[in-house]
C-alpha cells in the first residue's frame, strides 16, 4: 500500500452535531440522512429516551432523543432540531439532536481518549475526543447508542417470541 | 382469423383451461370426499368448456380426448352409471393428462403421446365401449420389460436444489446393464453463455435387465418436478443391441413425473405471464388514479398564475398529490399479494397420491387458506413445503396398524396452517404420528461424526441435526423419501427468503415444522382505533363486535374488569392502559367496548373510539427495532404517520402477565 493510501485510511470524517451546548461527532459513514424534526408515533414499552417510529420512505424507523439518552434535561423541539438517520449494522434508527453544524476532517491520531471527568456525557458512549482550535469535539460510539441495554431488552422479548404452544 | 391472431386466443384459451383443470382435480378430490352431486356438475362444465375451446382455437385432438371424458362424464352426471373410486382415479389422470397436452401446446410440439392414447383407451373402457384390441393389456405388459429406454433432461435449475443427475445414473445403473448418451443439443453456442452452475445436459439411457417401471421411477422420484423424464419400454424384436424403437404406452408412474414436469412449466409460464388480481383491487386503483387525475388538474390552474393569494390552495394540492402517489404506490404494491391458498391447493392430490401408495390413511386439514403474503414468497415457498408434506406422510404418520397399537385412530392428520403472526407470515406443517426419534437421529450423528455423543444435547438441538446435507434415519430408503435429500435443501431455501425453520416434535405425538418468514409486504384489513390522540389498527379478523356499555355494566374484580356480553363474562382490556397513553377516555360510556379474539379467548378491548376501515400494509418493527409485546407491526398512514397494528393474543399474554406479576 502506498504513504498516500495510508494517509487517507488514517483519516475519517465526523458529521458535528450540538446537544446542550456541547459539540459531538458522528462518524459520517453511519450517517443515511438528517431531515427536520418531525413528530413520530408512540411506542408501547419503550424506554423513555425512545421517542416513538417514523415512517422514512416505507420503513419503519425508531428515533431516540440524544439529550434523554444521556440523562440531559428536555428540550423544546426548535426549528434547528433535526433527526439526523444513522445505520449501525444494518439497523437505521433516528437521533434527536439540537443543531447540526458541520463535517469535520479527523484524523486518526488527533483522537484522543476521553478523560474520565469533565463530560455531560457517560464515556461509555465516547470512543474519544479531538480539538481544533478552540473547539473541542466529542466523538460519538453510535454502535452504542442502541446498546448495551436494548441488547438485553431484545433478549428478554425472544422468549415471547418462542412462547408457542407445543404440539398437542 | 390470421394465425398470429389465434395464437393469442390460444394464450388466454390455455391459462383458462388451466383454471379449469384445477377446478376439476380440486371437485374430482371433494367428491372422493364423499362431496354431492353438484361437483360433477361442475366437473362435467369444466371438461365440457375445455372440449369446445379446444375445437375452436385448432386443438382438435385434444378435443377429441376430451369428448371421451365428457362422455364418461355425462352418464354419471345423468345418473347412468355410479361414481366411484376406480372412476375418479381414471378422471385424475386424464387431468394429468390434459395438463401435459397444454404444456406441449405452449412449447408447440405435438399434443397426442402413448399416455393420451392409453388413457382414451381406457376412457372408451370404462364406458363399456369397444376396447381398440390389445390396448389395455399392452399397458399391463409394460409394466415389467427387458429393456427400457429413458429420456432424461434435468431442467437447468436442477443441481441447484442438490439432485446430481450423475448419482441418478448410478443409481440407475444398479438395476441393470445400462447406457447413457448424452445429448448436447441444450449447450450454449459460445463458451461464455455457459453457466456452470446450471444443467445444460441430458441423457438417453438403454437400461437392460428384468426391470420394473416403478423402480426406475422410484429413482426420478426426488427430481420429478426438475426434468422432463419419458421411460419407454422397448419392444425387442430381432436384434437386440440396435432393436428399433417403439414406443408404446406409458404407465401411471410416467404419468405422474410427466404432470409433474406440466406443472412445472405451468408454474415457469404463470410467472413470466399473468398475475390475478381481484376486482376491489383493480377499483381501488382507478379510484386513485382518477383522483390523481383531479388533482392534476386543479394543480394545472396555478399555470402561470403565482399568486400569493393562492398559496394555501397550492399548498393543499400538493399535499394531496403526494398522499394519492403514496396510496397509489401501496396500492400496486398489494397487486402483489396473494392468498397462499394457491400453494395449498396443489396438497390435496399429492396427500391423496402418497398416502394411497404408502397404504396410509391421512386427512389434510388447511388452515388460513386466505392468508396473504408476497407472490415471490409464494412462489418460492411451494417446494420446502412439498418436502415437508412428503416427510410427514412417509416418515411421520404411522400406517393405520401402528397407530392402532399406539392407542390413536387410524387417521392419520396433516395440517397445513398459515398466519400473520408478528410482522410474519408463519407457515406450519405438523402431524400427529410418530414424531423424530431422538435415539436414531442420536445415534446416526455419531455414526457420521457430527457429533461425539449425544448426552447434553437439548431435543431442539438433535432435531436441528436433521437439517445436515445427507441426513437420514430412514432405515429403508423409500422411494418417497429417506434419501437424505431435502431437509438440508428446505432449510437453504427458507433462508434464502429471509426465514427460518423450527421443529417441535414429541416421540409417538407428532412433530411440527414451522416456517417463518419475514413479511415486508403483508395486507391486512383493519379498523383504526383511536385512543388519547394516537392511532392503532385493530385487525379485522379478530373484531367480533364493537358496543358501547354502561359504567355499571363493567364489573372490578380483583386484578382487574369484566363485563357482560352474551352470556359470559369477558376480560377488559383497556388499550390505554395497556400501551400507556395519556389524555385517553377513562369512563366506560364515553369509549367504545370493542369485543376480540386472539388466542382462542374473547376479550373487551377499550378504546376511545373507531375512525374507520382500511387496509394496512403490515411493516416491520423488528427490522430496525425489536418486537413490541401487544403489537404486531406496523403500517402507514394515508397521511404518512406510522400507526401500529395490534397483536390481540399478544396483548392477552402481556395483560395476564401483568396480572401476575
Amino acid at each position: 500500500m502506498s504513504d498516500n493510501h495510508r494517509s487517507e485510511a488514517l483519516q475519517s470524517q465526523y458529521l458535528t452535531v450540538n446537544l446542550a451546548h456541547e459539540e459531538y461527532g458522528v462518524d459520517i459513514l453511519a450517517v443515511r440522512e438528517i431531515r427536520g424534526w418531525t413528530p413520530v408515533t408512540r411506542i408501547p414499552q419503550a424506554p423513555h429516551y425512545v421517542l416513538g417510529v417514523l415512517n422514512l420512505r416505507g420503513a419503519i424507523v425508531p428515533v431516540i432523543d440524544m439529550r434523554l439518552r444521556f440523562g440531559l434535561a428536555r428540550e423544546e423541539y426548535s426549528a434547528t432540531t433535526v433527526t439526523v438517520i444513522v445505520t449501525v449494522a444494518g439497523r437505521n434508527f433516528g437521533v434527536v439532536v439540537d443543531a447540526v453544524s458541520d463535517v469535520l476532517d479527523v484524523a486518526d491520531d488527533a483522537i484522543r481518549p476521553v478523560p474520565d471527568m469533565g463530560t455531560t456525557v457517560d464515556t461509555e458512549y465516547l470512543k474519544g475526543l479531538t480539538a481544533t482550535g478552540e473547539r473541542m469535539v466529542l466523538l460519538l460510539d453510535v454502535d452504542k447508542l442502541l446498546q448495551p441495554q436494548d441488547a438485553q431488552m431484545l433478549e428478554a422479548a425472544l422468549p415471547a417470541a418462542s412462547d408457542v404452544k407445543a404440539v398437542a | 382469423m390470421s394465425k398470429a391472431g389465434l395464437a393469442q386466443f390460444q394464450q388466454v384459451f390455455i391459462e383458462e383451461s388451466l383454471e379449469g383443470l384445477d377446478t376439476m382435480e380440486s371437485s374430482l378430490l371433494a367428491l372422493d370426499d364423499g362431496g354431492d352431486g353438484e361437483l360433477v356438475h361442475t366437473i362435467f362444465r369444466a371438461a365440457h368448456s375445455i372440449k369446445g375451446g379446444a375445437a375452436t382455437f385448432g386443438f382438435p385432438e385434444m378435443s377429441s380426448f376430451t369428448h371421451e371424458a365428457e362422455s364418461l362424464l355425462d352418464e354419471v352426471r345423468s345418473g347412468k352409471r355410479a361414481i366411484d373410486g376406480s372412476i375418479i382415479e381414471l378422471l385424475l389422470r386424464t387431468v394429468d393428462c390434459l395438463r401435459g397436452m397444454f404444456a406441449r401446446a405452449q412449447a408447440g410440439e405435438p399434443l397426442n403421446d402413448a399416455v393420451a392414447e392409453g388413457l382414451r383407451n381406457e376412457l372408451a373402457a370404462a364406458m363399456g365401449r369397444g376396447i381398440p384390441a390389445g390396448g389395455v393389456q399392452a399397458r399391463r405388459a409394460e409394466d415389467q420389460a427387458d429393456a427400457w429406454t429413458v429420456r432424461f433432461r434435468p431442467h437447468p435449475g436442477m443441481l441447484a436444489s442438490g439432485n446430481d443427475p450423475l448419482r441418478l445414473i448410478r443409481e440407475l445403473a444398479g438395476l441393470g446393464e445400462l447406457r447413457a448418451t448424452p445429448e448436447f443439443d441444450r449447450l450454449p453456442a459460445t463458451l461464455a453463455g455457459l453457466e456452470p452452475s446450471e444443467c445444460h445436459l441430458g441423457w438417453t439411457i438403454t437400461l437392460r435387465g428384468p426391470v420394473k417401471r416403478a423402480d426406475i421411477a422410484a429413482v426420478f422420484d426426488w427430481v420429478e418436478d426438475e426434468c422432463d423424464l419419458a421411460i419407454e419400454a422397448q419392444h425387442v424384436v430381432a436384434k437386440p443391441a440396435e432393436a428399433p424403437i417403439a414406443t408404446a404406452p406409458v404407465a401411471a408412474a410416467a404419468n405422474v413425473a410427466d404432470a409433474g414436469a406440466a406443472r412445472a412449466q405451468r408454474e415457469a409460464g404463470a410467472e413470466s405471464s399473468s398475475v390475478r388480481v381481484s376486482i376491489d383491487k383493480i377499483d381501488g386503483l382507478i379510484n386513485l388514479v382518477g383522483e390523481l387525475v383531479i388533482t392534476q388538474s386543479m394543480l394545472d390552474t396555478f399555470r402561470g398564475e403565482y399568486d400569493a393569494t393562492r398559496v394555501a390552495m397550492l399548498e393543499q394540492g400538493l399535499a394531496q398529490l403526494a398522499r394519492h402517489t403514496r396510496e397509489l404506490q401501496e396500492t400496486v404494491m398489494g397487486i402483489r399479494m396473494l392468498p397462499i391458498a394457491s400453494v395449498f391447493n396443489r396438497f390435496p392430490r399429492m396427500v391423496r397420491d402418497i398416502s394411497q401408495k404408502l397404504g396410509k390413511q391421512v386427512k389434510l386439514e388447511l388452515v388460513g387458506e386466505q392468508t396473504e403474503l408476497d407472490k415471490t414468497v409464494l412462489e418460492k415457498i411451494g417446494d420446502p413445503m412439498v418436502h415437508l408434506v412428503r416427510n410427514a406422510i412417509d416418515h411421520g404418520l404411522e400406517t393405520p396398524d401402528k397407530r392402532r397399537a399406539a392407542g390413536k385412530s387410524d387417521l392419520g392428520t396433516l395440517k397445513l396452517e398459515a398466519s400473520h403472526r408478528g410482522g410474519n407470515i408463519v407457515v406450519e406443517v405438523s402431524d400427529d404420528g410418530a414424531g423424530l426419534n431422538r435415539d436414531a437421529i442420536v445415534a446416526k450423528a455419531v455414526q457420521r461424526g457430527l457429533i461425539a455423543s449425544g448426552e447434553g444435547l437439548s431435543d431442539e438441538a438433535v432435531a436441528d441435526l436433521i437439517f445436515q446435507p445427507g441426513f437420514s434415519t430412514a432405515a429403508v430408503t423409500t422411494d418417497l423419501s429417506g434419501r437424505g435429500v431435502g431437509m438440508d435443501v428446505v432449510r437453504r431455501n427458507v433462508a434464502d427468503l429471509g426465514g427460518t425453520v423450527t421443529i417441535r416434535s414429541t416421540q409417538g405425538k407428532g412433530s411440527a415444522f414451522t416456517i417463518t418468514l419475514p413479511l415486508t409486504l403483508a395486507i391486512i384489513d383493519g379498523l383504526t382505533a383511536a385512543v388519547g390522540g394516537e392511532r392503532y389498527i385493530v385487525p379485522l379478523v379478530s373484531i367480533v363486535e364493537s358496543v358501547q356499555l354502561k359504567p355499571e355494566a363493567v364489573r372490578s374484580v380483583a386484578g382487574g374488569e369484566l363485563f357482560r356480553f352474551r352470556g359470559e363474562y369477558l376480560p377488559v382490556i383497556r388499550l390505554h392502559d395497556a400501551f400507556g397513553c395519556d389524555n385517553a377516555i377513562r369512563a366506560i360510556d364515553q369509549g367504545l367496548m370493542v369485543v376480540v379474539e386472539g388466542d382462542g379467548s374473547r376479550v373487551g378491548l377499550f378504546v376511545d373510539g373507531l375512525i374507520g376501515q382500511q387496509q394496512a400494509v403490515v411493516k416491520s418493527l423488528e427490522a430496525n427495532y425489536r418486537r413490541v409485546q401487544g403489537v404486531s407491526g406496523a403500517t402507514i398512514l394515508a397521511d404518512g404517520s406510522v400507526a401500529l397494528i395490534v397483536d390481540i393474543a399478544g396483548l392477552v399474554r402481556l395483560q395476564g402477565r401483568r396480572k401476575a406479576a
